[in-house]
């Protein structure tokens, strides 16, 4: 029955969470992991970085999405692991993988974007 | 005869199907592909966060996840996940008006409004975030 009534919320946060990777995750991935590594454009100064990581409405939007996101990790591959490896019958031991993996990344984030900056 | 009931499992009734049923053919694979995904949407909030990490402890660390980022093996890594990231943003976009039926005055949205909407949050949040971020 848990598993039942727990279903719908984590299928509302694997649907924000794919969409919130989805609008914010590709334009941060372009400029940090390769327009500056590839010196297209030189990197933003660490004190410009700080002071804009430092802002609350900065912390609050990449918390947000780093928990959806983690989230939405969780639930798609927790089915990718069940039909494209067919490890249905590995439910339980997944089940607490993917959405411990999740838990543990967002209270990581939560510690690096809340107390640590 | 073994009896046991197994609840994934029902052998007696279905064939057992090769762990690589994907492989064969497009539209399978491409489902493969978009479920996959995930684990670079996974990856670049790992990523984000060592950036987040390097930039709180100050400029000699920064530097070193600069480094980091220019490593050839890494930036490999990235445009593969790059790739992957914007396969599950359109992939997103696209099936966004089969999730959401919008009515408005008693007339339904018309799903290329629904799609195009996407897209153009899309593209006002990436112009935005890097605004804020090349300042």
């Amino acid at each position: 029955m848990a598993k039942r009534r727990a279903e719908p919320l984590v299928w509302l946060l694997f649907t924000s969470g794919g969409l919130a990777a989805a609008l914010l995750l590709p334009v941060l991935l372009v400029l940090f992991g390769l327009v500056f590594p590839a010196g297209w454009v030189p990197a933003p100064a660490q004190a410009h970085l700080l002071s804009l990581a430092r802002n609350p409405l900065t912390r609050v939007v990449l918390l947000g999405l780093c928990v959806l996101a983690l989230f939405h990790w969780a639930h798609r591959f927790r089915y990718t692991l069940y039909d494209g490896l067919q490890l249905k019958h590995l439910s339980k031991l997944i089940i607490v993988g993917c959405y411990g993996g999740a838990l543990v990344g967002s209270a990581l984030a939560g510690y690096l974007l809340l107390a640590g900056l | 005869m073994n009896a046991r009931y197994t609840e994934f499992h029902p052998r007696w009734h279905r064939p057992r199907m090769p762990v690589f049923w994907w492989a064969g053919r497009r539209s399978y694979l491409i489902f493969v592909i978009r479920e996959l995904s995930s684990v670079f949407v996974a990856w670049s909030v790992v990523f984000l966060l060592l950036l987040v990490h390097a930039v709180s402890q100050g400029g000699t660390q920064y530097q070193q996840f600069l480094n980091l980022s220019s490593n050839p093996w890494m930036l490999a890594l990235n445009v593969i996940a790059l790739a992957f990231l914007v396969f599950h943003a359109i992939t997103w976009f696209n099936l966004a008006p089969q999730a959401m039926v919008v009515h408005l005055r008693g007339r339904r949205v018309p799903r290329s409004a629904i799609t195009g909407a996407h897209y153009a949050g899309w593209a006002l949040l990436s112009a935005l975030a890097a605004w804020l971020i090349l300042g």
